[in-house]
């Protein structure tokens, strides 16, 4: 046993995957132990916050402020509201306008600024503009007001008698907050999904549940295999035809198939997680049984089996003693394999609507069929589905090359 | 044909049909085995809103009727198989009164059009990267399985996506959905076969590189094992050329994924179907989502019955013609 542990550890595509398995499961240990905010929580108001730091706006302007005198500070301000493109938009229009082309100099900010202020004229129809497009160039507008001002704002708070606004405070354009002095700061280091949920902590949770939905149908699936397997193999005759013949149908019927149907007749309030998990294993045990009986068939007539017959030992014993621990092995590779393809399983039955019902936990299946739903892919809102798509590769990439070092080191012909 | 081949054939007809009886048998007895009165959840969702109790009395009988619950199972069952043997799936619920054979006529071709030809494709450049690979080995097989192996592992949905960000979302050089540009009707005009094949490309390239990665795996390993064979040192020996021993190792790795295509078909399919959905490609995936969404329950069974049918289809036409080439069958028939 450790001589075959130490020879598994020495396969290199064993171990790389082997870490990035471990490394998957740590996270889903650790991470709630530190972040202890409820994963299906929707804090954002509003579909899709790009990842970031988010820094509290009232908590800042309460904040003490600090004077910092950076001399970039104005021309970042400006390129943030007027970038390249922002630059050549106003262009378009200018041009589109009437203004000939070369008194427009997209360099020089304060002249566009000014020949812009000067003619720019919402109401103006202009032939051939989209309304989207006249829309985007008043949104434009507005956000160009004051942009070159050097002024500071000022905080006003209604008066509670009167009504009329009474300066608090005024902020001044060098003036900083230090965030460590800002009591609310939320990183949302993947942004939030189209619940405003945090998609991070969503995410850790959602890999927890799939590897657990994983575990479970590979467990069954396994278990089921391996039963009938070694039946049919070792039992033979009769029996070994029935279960010749249920496999065999099952292994062309296609899996998913059935996965389908019973998903849907069980319907949408009773399909938790486990279910789901259960429906999973209970139609993915083809394989391994159809490898476990071939096994089983050759170990059979081996001379040790025949022996330990001879001895009198019961079924049982020799299928525990003599024919199991050869096929160990094989049964831990194909556990491996069922459990990625159960999580695979689920993602696809949940894209098709019909996974685990939505209320109660997220799956990775579950929250690549949301971002689907709400259109992230088409959007640009990477942060919803290329982190999921990502740990799902991870997980089944690592199982994979786990099982394909195992295969290395029990199938010498493989070995390079 | 020879006997010992009509045989094989024969044998491989009678499977057929057995395994289709079974389909319609699971198809039939798998939603009826849940517990509630199906006809009675299936009338609630389409009474919903409606006042009228008369009204929904006869909806109820109307279903009843057409599923037949009211009579003994096994009637039952004789009454779905000529049924669906006639061509008669019922009504829609999601698309009422559109028949479902109606809906799957539409989207049926569009199915095979598209899966058919990917998943031979994707096979045929599979086998030989992965023959490729166990032949020139270092360099070639350095870069070539790590890559297969993560993309065999990566879920034909996710690669459907990524292509679709990549391709179609950022550099806009394909649609990002449908199956022809939403501006037309379906006919045989030059435009419409041009907008076709552009709608085409996508889903089709997601379901070849995902088959493209598991193929070269498995034929990898079975041109290695091969190329250690005996009779492989024996014609080295003998000195026949490289060229030739290297027909002999890849026909003879060919025939076990000849029947690795046949039992791996109807996985092929179902990560295909999910990648139709990514496209909203109108064929059977993207009725099938349809169908789950409008909880329309005749559309369901009739699409995974066809599906079922489908593959057991292919499933069988793989197996003649395996026979056809497997020396082993050959022989038989020689006999």
């Amino acid at each position: 046993m450790k001589h075959t542990l130490q020879q598994i550890f020495r396969s290199g595509k064993f171990v790389t995957g082997f870490s990035i398995f471990t490394a998957l499961l740590l996270i889903v240990i650790f991470y709630p132990l530190i972040v202890r905010d409820d994963p299906l929580a929707n804090i954002g108001q509003g579909t899709f916050f790009p990842p970031g730091v988010y820094v509290n706006v009232y908590d800042s302007i309460n904040a003490p402020p600090y004077i910092l005198n950076l001399s970039d500070a104005a021309a970042k301000r400006v390129a943030s509201k007027l970038g390249n493109q922002e630059r050549k938009d106003l262009k378009e229009w200018l041009v589109a306008a009437g203004i000939p082309e070369d008194e427009i100099d997209i360099t020089d900010t304060a002249k566009l600024l000014d020949l812009w202020e000067k003619n720019y004229d919402p109401t103006k129809n202009i032939p051939g503009m989209t309304l989207a497009r006249q829309r985007y160039f008043q949104r434009l507008n507005a956000s160009l007001q004051g942009i070159l001002s050097v002024e500071g704002i000022t905080i006003a708070n209604p008066n509670p008698q009167t009504g009329a606004l009474e300066a608090v405070k005024t902020v001044q354009q060098a003036d900083y907050v230090n965030i460590s002095q800002v009591p609310n700061v939320r990183v949302l280091a993947l942004g939030t999904d189209n619940f405003g949920r945090d998609v991070l902590t969503e995410l850790v949770k959602a890999t927890g549940v799939s590897l657990q939905i994983g575990i479970v149908a590979g467990i069954i699936a396994t278990l089921i295999g391996l039963i009938l397997g070694l039946l049919g193999g070792y039992v033979g005759g009769t029996v070994d035809d029935i279960i010749m013949f249920i496999t065999n149908l099952f292994i062309v019927i296609p899996s998913f198939v059935l996965l389908i149907l019973i998903s849907f007749s069980i319907g949408q309030e009773k399909r938790g997680a486990f279910t789901i998990a259960v429906v999973i294993g209970f139609t993915s045990w083809v394989w391994t049984a159809r490898a476990v009986r071939s096994q089983v068939i050759s170990l059979r007539v081996r001379d040790h089996v025949n022996l330990s017959k001879l001895s009198g030992h019961s079924i049982p014993h020799i299928i525990i003693n003599d024919i199991l621990p050869y096929i160990a092995s094989y049964v831990v590779m194909a556990l491996i394999l069922q459990i990625s393809s159960g999580i695979l399983a689920e993602a696809g039955l949940s894209i098709l609507g019909l996974g685990p019902r939505t209320t109660e936990v997220p799956t990775l299946g579950l929250m690549m069929n949301w971002a689907m739903i709400y259109q992230a892919q088409i959007l640009g809102k990477w942060w919803a589905y290329l982190p999921v798509l990502v740990t799902i590769a991870l997980i089944t990439f690592s199982m994979n090359l786990m099982n394909t070092g195992l295969d290395q080191v029990f199938n010498p012909a493989l070995r390079e | 044909m020879s006997k010992g081949y009509f045989r094989y054939f024969l044998n491989k007809l009678v499977w057929l049909f057995i395994t289709a009886v079974f389909a319609f048998v699971l198809n039939f007895i798998l939603p009826r085995l849940m517990p509630g009165d199906p006809v009675a959840a299936i009338t609630a969702r389409i009474a919903q809103g409606m006042s009228n109790s008369t009204g929904m009395k006869e909806v109820y009988e109307q279903y009843a009727t057409l599923f037949g619950t009211n009579r003994p199972l096994l009637e039952q069952f004789f009454l779905y198989v000529r049924n669906v043997l006639q061509g008669n799936f019922g009504s829609s619920f999601s698309q009422y009164p559109r028949p479902v054979a109606d809906i799957l006529k539409s989207s049926i071709l569009w199915t095979i059009g598209l899966q058919f030809p990917a998943i031979i494709v994707g096979w045929l450049i599979g086998n030989t990267l992965g023959a490729l690979a166990a032949y020139l080995k270092k360099g070639f097989d350095k870069v070539l399985m790590p890559i297969s192996i993560f993309i065999s592992n990566f879920p034909a949905f996710g690669m459907a996506i990524i292509l679709m960000v990549i391709f179609a979302v950022d550099l806009k050089w394909f649609p990002t959905s449908g199956g022809y540009g939403f501006d037309m009707i379906p006919n045989f005009s030059w435009d419409f076969i041009v907008s076709v094949i552009h709608h085409y490309q996508l889903p089709f390239w997601s379901i070849v590189l995902i088959a493209i990665g598991g193929q070269a795996i498995g034929m990898r390993s079975m041109s290695i094992y091969e190329l250690n064979a005996d009779y492989v040192k024996y014609s080295r020996f003998l000195g026949i050329k490289d060229s030739t021993i290297v027909r002999y190792v890849f026909r003879n790795a060919m025939l076990p994924q000849i029947t690795g295509l046949a039992l791996s078909i109807g996985t092929m399919v179902g990560g295909a179907l999910v990648a139709e959905i990514v496209f909203s490609y109108p064929g059977l995936g993207y009725t099938l989502l349809n169908g789950v969404m409008g909880q329309d329950y005749p559309l369901i069974s009739a699409v995974t019955l066809i599906i079922t049918i489908m593959v057991l289809l292919a499933n069988f036409l793989i197996e003649i013609a395996y026979g056809l080439i497997d020396p082993r069958i050959k022989a038989a028939q020689s006999e």
